[in-house]
């Protein structure tokens, strides 16, 4: 009988951890979500839905009235973001063509690691190499007197999200079978062309998912915004202009808000403004996948 | 199915009981230790002044931490710290929520300072108006040739809100938001690269920035003389009579807030007292800030005679 109660237990024991480890996440992501809502909440009803998304002056510590509307921080995120993935994308798919295609084994085991290292580079590190030797170089270029806007912050942030890029792209591509790639050389396809309409059509909704995961990369940056963006609260109009990204806007002032105050809950606000943007990327990548694998299928 | 939906439940529970207890232990510290946050400007400085104030102390515990004033006050209103540097006064507003938490904030003047306004060295400008820097950093001038510059725009350089000295400077320079082109920079270290490398820059910092190790100004930057009108002269503000007798424009004392009257004898106490000494105002002019003059002094004289 206690030897059968065993055999029961052991055999149920994994199944209760990892069970209880997969909760845990869920439970976790519930209570951020719930956590950010209740602490910004308010601020949605103090200062109205309309005024907090559509203003364009952010000044909560005013001379006069504080201004609460976060429309030009939300603009200055998309600008960097879809400036540091246009930057990012191409790059991260020709590494992950070379690697997974072109180059020898060898080649391939030397250079995934090294480009998975730049991951490794502290996004700190990033930006004070930002400040030393980008932005006086794209001041020089573009004849500005300063380089701290957008696009320096955008080039960065794109170095810190390509090894994300790459290295899941590479995966989408490799494990993409062979017989494919076999199939179309032998109906006398080039290589370029077999790349080209069979392997990155193939791996679609890998190399969508890559995309989304760096894009989630880029958004949630902090630090490298923070220290080259520029942070001025003028509405962008250019890439050439400082921007004030969201991230590095709560960065900035949660460390001075008095806890449970208005301005307190304006930043929890964006927080979860931040947070749906994030969810809303990764839902609609996810429907993507999906929607490809049951084509495929 | 059910079985493991209820230990999940028990596990998490029990991971965050666990969690709970673990913050809500009490830790008593067996040495008398202090927690100073707050200044940007100030926490060079304070550092070199607990450095020197531990070496005749060696069992006290003291670390300073920086963030900008902002932080520092809202770090003593949230109750997570003894001590709190601000280069600008508490506001009305602060005062009153710290009345609300049951605090009975105390001030006490750690030394004089004299904001500096700095350009690029190659920047043609030989002094200002203070009307003018506040049309400058309003937004109102915006071209160098408006004040005997060059024809060039003119690029603004700030700190964040949460520092004291963006404060000081926006209520007594001026007095008007920011215009918002300016950029924010994380610290006065910041704002004087950013200006040493920028030849349309403005920046202002604390005097203890513009000098080098030696007390002498720095070279790569230009400080700009500023005059309270035009019918007055230009002081630098690194004249310091001038600053200590409150000719330069735009001197400020700079302060430390406690949420309480200190214990007599408590280490709080003999450190602020080792600032006010002969030793300690050394190290003040010796980080490049100016010591405080008679009327700070008898204000701090008062504030020291109530603790018992």
């Amino acid at each position: 009988m206690g030897f059968k109660k065993d055999v029961h237990f052991s055999k149920n024991l994994p199944r209760l951890i990892f069970g209880a480890t997969a909760a845990l996440t869920v439970f976790s992501l519930i209570s951020i979500f719930l956590f950010l809502l209740m602490s910004g909440v308010g601020a949605f009803k103090e200062i109205g839905i309309k005024e907090f998304f559509l203003g364009t002056d952010w000044n909560p510590t005013s001379f006069h009235a504080p201004s609460w509307g976060i429309l030009s921080l939300i603009v200055g995120t998309l600008i960097i973001s879809a400036l540091a993935l246009f930057i990012a994308l191409p790059f991260g798919l020709s590494i992950a063509i070379y690697l997974s295609e072109i180059a020898s084994p060898k080649m391939r085991e030397m250079l995934k690691p090294l480009i998975e290292m730049i991951a490794s580079i502290p996004s700190v590190v990033l930006g004070l190499l930002g400040l030393l030797f980008l932005a006086p170089l794209i001041a020089k270029i573009f004849h500005l007197s300063n380089g701290l806007n957008a696009l320096t912050a955008s080039i960065l942030v794109a170095i810190a999200a390509l090894p994300t890029i790459a290295s899941i792209c590479e995966d989408a591509l490799s494990s993409v079978s062979s017989r494919f790639r076999e199939a179309s050389l032998a109906l006398g396809a080039t290589k370029w062309i077999t790349i080209k309409k069979v392997v990155v059509p193939a791996a679609g909704s890998g190399l969508v998912a890559a995309i989304m995961l760096g894009l989630g990369r880029i958004i949630g940056e902090t630090m490298i915004v923070l220290m080259v963006a520029g942070n001025s609260r003028a509405f962008p109009h250019s890439f050439l202009d400082p921007v004030r990204p969201m991230t590095a806007n709560i960065a900035i002032e949660i460390k001075e808000v008095v806890v449970g105050s208005l301005h307190w809950q304006g930043l929890f606000a964006i927080g979860l403004t931040l947070f749906l943007i994030t969810f809303v990327i990764n839902l609609l990548a996810d429907i993507l996948v999906h929607k490809r694998r049951s084509y495929e299928n | 199915m059910k079985k493991i939906i209820l230990f999940s439940t028990i596990l998490l529970v029990g991971v965050f009981v666990f969690i709970f207890l673990t913050l809500n232990q009490s830790t008593t510290p067996k040495k008398e230790s202090l927690v100073i946050k707050g200044s940007d400007t100030e926490v060079q400085l304070v550092s070199n002044l607990v450095e020197a104030f531990l070496e005749k102390n060696p069992k006290a515990d003291i670390s300073v931490t920086g963030g900008g004033s902002g932080v520092g006050i809202a770090a003593l209103l949230n109750g997570e710290i003894d001590l709190a540097n601000s280069s600008r006064k508490m506001e009305d507003k602060e005062l009153e929520q710290a009345k609300n938490k049951g605090l009975e904030i105390q001030e006490f003047i750690l030394a004089r300072d004299g904001l500096s306004i700095i350009v690029h060295p190659e920047n043609p400008i030989q002094q200002l108006l203070i009307d003018q820097i506040a049309k400058i950093y309003k937004g109102e001038i915006t071209n160098w040739k408006e004040v005997g510059g060059k024809d060039e725009k003119i690029i603004l350089y700030g700190r964040q809100s949460t520092s004291g000295t963006y404060v000081f400077f926006r209520n007594f320079v001026v007095q008007e938001d920011y215009s918002p082109e300016m950029l924010n920079m994380e610290g006065n270290q910041a704002i004087v690269d950013a200006v040493k490398a920028d030849k349309n820059g403005i920046g202002y910092v604390g005097v203890g920035y513009v000098k080098d190790e030696n007390n002498q100004p720095r070279g790569d930057i230009k400080i700009i003389p500023v005059a309270q009108d035009e019918k007055s002269e230009a002081v630098s503000p690194l004249n310091s009579d001038a600053v200590k007798q409150g000719k330069y424009p735009i001197a400020r004392p700079i302060f430390q807030y406690l949420p309480h009257l200190p214990q007599k004898n408590s280490l709080l106490e003999r450190f602020l007292r080792f600032e006010m000494s002969e030793p300690g105002q050394e190290i003040i002019k010796k980080a490049g800030f100016f010591s405080i003059n008679e009327e700070d002094e008898q204000k701090n004289q008062q504030f020291l005679k109530n603790i018992k």
